[in-house]
């Protein structure tokens, strides 16, 4: 019989791994399991087997929301004609000391 | 219509032109997906394969030490088969169809892992040898055009380093042995010399797949180049064991500063990657056999995580 017949994939699972106190957690993979608890044992043994992290999340990758590729103009764009948001956009007179 | 099309098309040729990468949600053209979906998933069967001929030694490793690390060696392939499965269903692919095609021998992998490990200097040379070869191509593709693919190049490459070292530390033990451990490092280089530069894949000249794939910057060097540069590194580590590399034309060439060498027996590539190699009806019976042999366990955890959604669902509802 193939496989795929009877067959469902388990649930997908994003991995975070955060790698040290301090820094935040961050996004280093995907890997499937049939629960919350597998994903987190399988991540464990799949993305960090040298000490890469001291905390892990998992999630369902379904429950991820993403921002739409095709919408990238218009949702960022409006922030590339807003030069006054860094500081380099003000002059300060060289006699002007820690500002 | 058609000229939305269009321009999805010039969008990702920019991209790929201008160096960035492709990320899974991005239009791209159905024969690029195709491409990346039979190159990463091809990758996969390779490591998940490629433990195979190592496993076989694991029980009869000379020490604790040696069989701790090719443990580690051999879990680390298992992470990486994970890692490019996972980076495959990015592009749409089914991870259950792409495993079923490894096991009805539809699927390619590479075509090493078809010859046997016969002593322990192969687990030297095959460490030596067939990962400093992968890794040659691994780092290469660390720069690959598909965002999820480079990204797991670099984890591999990273951990796949120590993994040449170990290889080479097992030879240059046997060097320095006796006559006979130093015989069997040359026998393992006799053996594993030819199917070692078959993985860069055929000659450029003879490659389906190569011009596509160096245009779109999946690869960014060709299977020719790869082998020399190969052959140009692996030759002065052999000169340093003390054993000889079975070429007799091996010639360093001082007007293209590299290494002349003879091709590997194509027809015998062929051969083997068509069904006929030593193993390789043996590969995929393992393979089938430890998929039939697990599933009580992934039925027994689905049914698991079955019941405790109806238990969550009931105390939900109380």
């Amino acid at each position: 019989m193939k496989h795929s017949e009877n067959k469902k994939n388990w649930p997908l699972w994003e991995v975070f791994v955060r790698s040290k106190r301090g820094l935040g957690h961050k996004h280093v993979g995907s890997l499937r399991a049939s629960d919350a608890q597998m994903a987190v044992e399988n991540a464990r043994d799949v993305y960090t087997r040298r000490q890469e992290g001291i905390s892990i999340w998992v999630v369902e990758s379904k429950n991820i929301i993403a921002s739409d590729p095709g919408q990238i103009d218009s949702l960022f764009d409006p922030a590339s004609d807003k030069p006054y948001r860094h500081p380099t956009f003000y002059d300060v007179p060289n006699e002007v000391k820690n500002i | 219509m058609k000229n939305m099309e269009k321009d999805k098309e010039d969008i990702f040729n920019l991209i790929i032109e201008k160096d960035d990468k492709i990320e899974p949600k991005d239009w791209m053209p159905e024969k690029y997906r195709h491409t990346m979906i039979r190159q990463i998933s091809q990758h996969a069967h390779s490591e998940v394969v490629g433990m195979l001929p190592e496993g076989n030694w694991i029980t009869r490793a000379p020490s604790l030490r040696r069989k701790a690390a090719l443990l580690a060696k051999i879990q680390d392939e298992a992470g990486h088969g994970l890692y490019l499965y996972s980076a495959a269903e990015t592009l749409g692919a089914d991870r259950e169809e792409l495993i079923e095609e490894l096991h009805t021998g539809k699927a390619k992998y590479s075509s090493i892992f078809n010859y046997p490990t016969l002593s322990w200097a192969d687990i030297g040379a095959i460490g030596w040898l067939v990962d400093g070869a992968a890794i040659m191509n691994q780092v290469m593709l660390c720069r690959t055009s598909y965002g999820p693919y480079s990204r797991a190049m670099v984890r591999i490459c990273k951990e796949e380093s120590f993994h040449q070292r170990q290889g080479f530390d097992i030879l240059l033990t046997l060097c320095r042995g006796t006559i006979e451990q130093k015989e069997m490092a040359q026998d393992a280089l006799n053996r594993w010399w030819y199917p070692s530069l078959m993985m860069f894949g055929p000659k450029d000249k003879d490659s389906v797949h190569s011009a596509y794939s160096v245009q779109m910057k999946i690869k960014r060097l060709s299977n020719d180049e790869l082998r020399q540069r190969f052959v140009d590194t692996t030759v002065p580590q052999a000169e340093y064991l003390g054993i000889k590399i079975p070429d007799k034309n091996l010639k360093f060439n001082e007007k293209t500063g590299h290494y002349d060498f003879s091709e590997p027996d194509w027809n015998e590539f062929y051969s083997v990657i068509n069904g006929n190699g030593p193993c390789n009806r043996d590969r995929i019976k393992v393979r089938n056999q430890a998929y039939e042999n697990g599933k009580w366990v992934r039925d027994a955890a689905t049914a698991y995580a079955e019941k405790q959604i109806l238990k969550k669902i009931k105390n939900e509802t109380l």
